[in-house]
């Protein structure tokens, strides 16, 4: 009989994880209404960059505890670069146009960047395991869990949080919030929703690579480790609602917790399991749990 | 200048062009009759060459391919019997195909190799599901094809074919051997589980290890088998599972970034000291993840290949040969490449001695290849099942232990072609459900 308390840590440690890769892909949908398919790939960028960055700092010999700080580094590097980089310099170009073009721009997008990834870095794995064996193990219901766990838990709360006081309690949060509910009338005020556009774009881009970044050191770093987490991370968002940040983090709750019991009680479903639930929630609310009928605007 | 002299000019240097330029034409035309003898053979290679699957695998035997048909283009570099230049005096020609892409992709690639580039032979194909998609293919084009890793028993055992061919035993081999050395080296065996990809390699490499296991340890059980999805990268919950499992032993067909990564994250949880974890595909991760395998954990090569192989002169060779190329010693899939490459050449060069000293044609070399035995740096292989189609190997399994601070492999025992490979006719599953009876 499967400690219970098992099942619940596993169910947690697997939601940190998926709420970091789907946070960003969230905010983008919700403020921009791209659903940006090179999400996977800025999550693999965010991964290398971390790869390269922790290796430099430790062939000079640094303090180990710093390559935490690199990690993090890692990512808000490739969010600068790469958020700016692909908002002004291809998606402005077809803003107003299509929703469909530019969710196949976004696709291409994902597919340069793939090779793009293989042409810097090359095709073999890259290893940063040292920040993932600094803190050791603890022990949590009778099982063994690497210290670093927490800190995936910690990054995904500071991130959920963070990111929640910022569109609740600043100002250029409930701005953003205004851009989120409807851009013409935000337009029409007065609001600047191209700068919003790209600075969103940007915090979303930071944010996938914030995802590669931290789960570079459990993995080794391979061409394609950005792919399945597309899946994965749309699975998650489409549960909670396109758009919503509750949303993003519940779902992660939900899939994380049904397959960690399907693994422990039920092996032969797992790989069926998130599917499953997002199947069953848009049978019951087809917008996703957070997301309310949209009047749809002529 | 003068009309008349222009026309003069204009005549002889007609006269003096179509001269040459027939002169050219018939030169070339002599000299490409005389040198058919020295035609190149052209040989498509497919293998991965981007994704996972390339830097653990599709590397290694694109760069083994490169090793050895430089030195056989050389001729004289190779050691006996395979001294003769390239494939009986005619130079082989290389052209790599990536892998990559998914089965419908790759059966397209096929034919376009085929039809567009004309190769002679095809060698190639490390993924199971490809290598399962690609021979009826083969055989409707009528194309040598030899398959060189591909682990699925399946090929040969549900389809018969003329052209296809593999080189390499299938996983069968590797999991029954499995059994074999953890049966011998823990005796007391209560509980196994499984950690293996969700996909035909990984729930075959489970069935026949499990299948094996119940008929070397009778009564044993099934604690868990976790199959998480190709790819999957993150093993939190599985590893949990297999840790509350309290299995002895736990078997792994993992591979490449899911093999890493699940090293990475099973080690510091102490999965690897509470049972002995058994990684099939081992070898090729050996290496790189020297430091982060706990001692005893035991480790195979999917044959006699890179650290399990025998000390003769071919393997003296090649090692020597590859390690000079790419700084660093040929792991499995380099191997299992040579092998498929020199099969071709034995076969080719026997057709041609039979054929009194003339370039075999392609149904010539598909009788030699068929029941064929020859050597390798990996000892010899034979062509004995599927019909003469399918190669039988010994095997060999080692477990890890640290020597000052490098990883070596102790307690490696081999085990003959025979022990480990289901006799011709009978299906591998079969096989082991009988209790591994050597007759029908």
């Amino acid at each position: 009989m499967m400690d219970l308390l098992t099942v619940l840590i596993d169910g947690i440690l697997y939601s940190s994880w998926l709420f970091i890769i789907a946070v960003g892909l969230t905010l983008i949908y919700g403020v921009m209404k791209i659903l940006n398919m090179a999400h996977g790939s800025l999550y693999a960028l965010g991964a290398y960059a971390a790869a390269s960055l922790v290796g430099f700092w430790l062939n000079h010999g640094y303090a180990p505890l710093g390559s935490y700080g690199m990690l993090a580094l890692a990512a808000v590097m490739v969010g600068l670069v790469m958020g700016p980089l692909i908002e002004r310099g291809l998606f402005r170009f077809f803003y107003g146009k299509d929703e469909i073009l530019l969710l196949i721009v976004t696709f291409a997008l994902f597919l340069i960047l793939e090779d793009a990834i293989k042409l810097i870095w090359g095709v073999d794995p890259y290893f940063v395991s040292e920040p993932y064996g600094l803190l050791g193990t603890l022990e949590l219901g009778g099982l063994n869990y690497p210290g670093y766990s927490l800190i995936m838990v910690g990054v995904s709360i500071a991130t959920g949080i963070g990111l929640l006081w910022v569109l609740q309690y600043t100002r250029q949060g409930k701005l953003l919030l205004a851009v989120i509910h409807d851009r013409e009338v935000s337009l029409a005020m007065g609001i600047n929703v191209d700068r919003f556009y790209l600075i969103t774009f940007t915090v979303g881009a930071m944010l996938a690579a914030v995802g590669g970044a931290f789960t570079a050191p459990t993995v080794s770093v391979v061409p394609g480790m950005g792919v399945e987490v597309i899946v994965l991370a749309f699975a998650v968002v489409v549960i909670g609602g396109l758009g919503s940040l509750q949303g993003a983090a519940l779902g992660a709750l939900i899939v994380g917790l049904v397959r960690s019991a399907a693994v422990h009680y039920l092996p032969e479903i797992e790989l069926f399991s998130i599917y499953l639930v997002m199947a069953l929630v848009l049978l019951l609310k087809p917008q996703g749990l957070f997301s309310s009928v949209e009047a749809r605007k002529i | 200048m003068k009309k008349k002299q222009k026309y003069f000019i204009e005549k002889f240097t007609t006269i003096f062009l179509v001269t040459f330029l027939s002169i050219v034409f018939v030169t070339g035309w002599t000299l490409s009759a005389a040198a058919a003898d020295e035609k190149p053979i052209k040989i498509g290679v497919v293998t991965f060459l981007s994704g996972g699957a390339a830097g653990p695998f599709g590397v290694p035997a694109r760069n083994g391919a490169e090793v050895l048909t430089e030195a056989l283009n050389a001729g004289g570099k190779v050691p006996a019997p395979y001294a003769t230049k390239g494939f009986g005096g005619a130079p082989i020609e290389l052209v790599f195909l990536d892998e990559a892409g998914g089965v419908t992709k790759q059966v397209t690639e096929f034919r376009n190799l085929v039809q567009r580039q004309n190769v002679d032979l095809v060698i190639g194909y490390i993924s199971s599901g490809d290598a399962i998609a690609i021979p009826p293919v083969a055989e409707e084009l009528k194309k040598l094809t030899v398959i060189f890793d591909a682990g699925t028993p399946r090929i040969f055992e549900d389809g018969s074919y003329k052209y296809v061919f593999r080189t390499g035993a299938h996983a069968t081999m590797d999991n029954v051997g499995a059994a074999l050395y953890v049966t011998e080296n823990s005796p007391k065996i209560k509980k196994i589980a499984g950690i293996n990809q969700n996909y035909a390699w990984g729930q075959d490499s489970w069935n026949d290890f499990e299948g094996a296991m119940k008929a070397f340890n009778p009564g044993v059980e099934v604690a868990v088998s976790q199959m998480p999805k190709l790819f999957a990268g993150q093993y939190g919950a599985e590893i949990s599972s297999l840790l509350s499992s309290k299995a002895e032993v736990v078997h792994s067909s993992f591979w490449g970034g899911d093999l890493e990564a699940f090293v990475l994250q099973a080690g510091p949880r102490g999965l690897f000291n509470k049972s002995t974890v058994v990684l099939t595909a081992g070898e090729t991760a050996m290496f790189r993840l020297a430091s982060q395998i706990p001692d005893g954990t035991v480790i195979g090569g999917r044959g006699p290949h890179g650290v399990f192989a025998p000390d003769n002169e071919l393997n003296r060779w090649f090692r020597n040969a590859y390690n000079e190329r790419y700084a660093l010693f040929p792991t499995y899939p380099a191997y299992k490449m040579v092998q498929a490459i020199l099969g071709v050449k034995a076969a080719y060069e026997k057709a041609q001695a039979a054929n009194g000293d003339k370039a075999p044609d392609q149904d010539q070399v598909i009788a030699a290849l068929e029941n064929l035995t020859y050597d390798t740096p990996s000892g010899k292989v034979e062509m004995s099942l599927g019909k003469g189609h399918q190669a039988v190997q010994g095997t060999a399994y080692g477990t890890v232990k640290h020597v000052k601070g490098q990883l070596t492999l102790t307690k490696i025992k081999h085990y003959p072609a025979d022990k480990v490979n289901p006799p011709e006719g009978v299906k591998s599953e079969e096989w082991i459900k009988s209790g591994f009876k050597k007759t029908k």
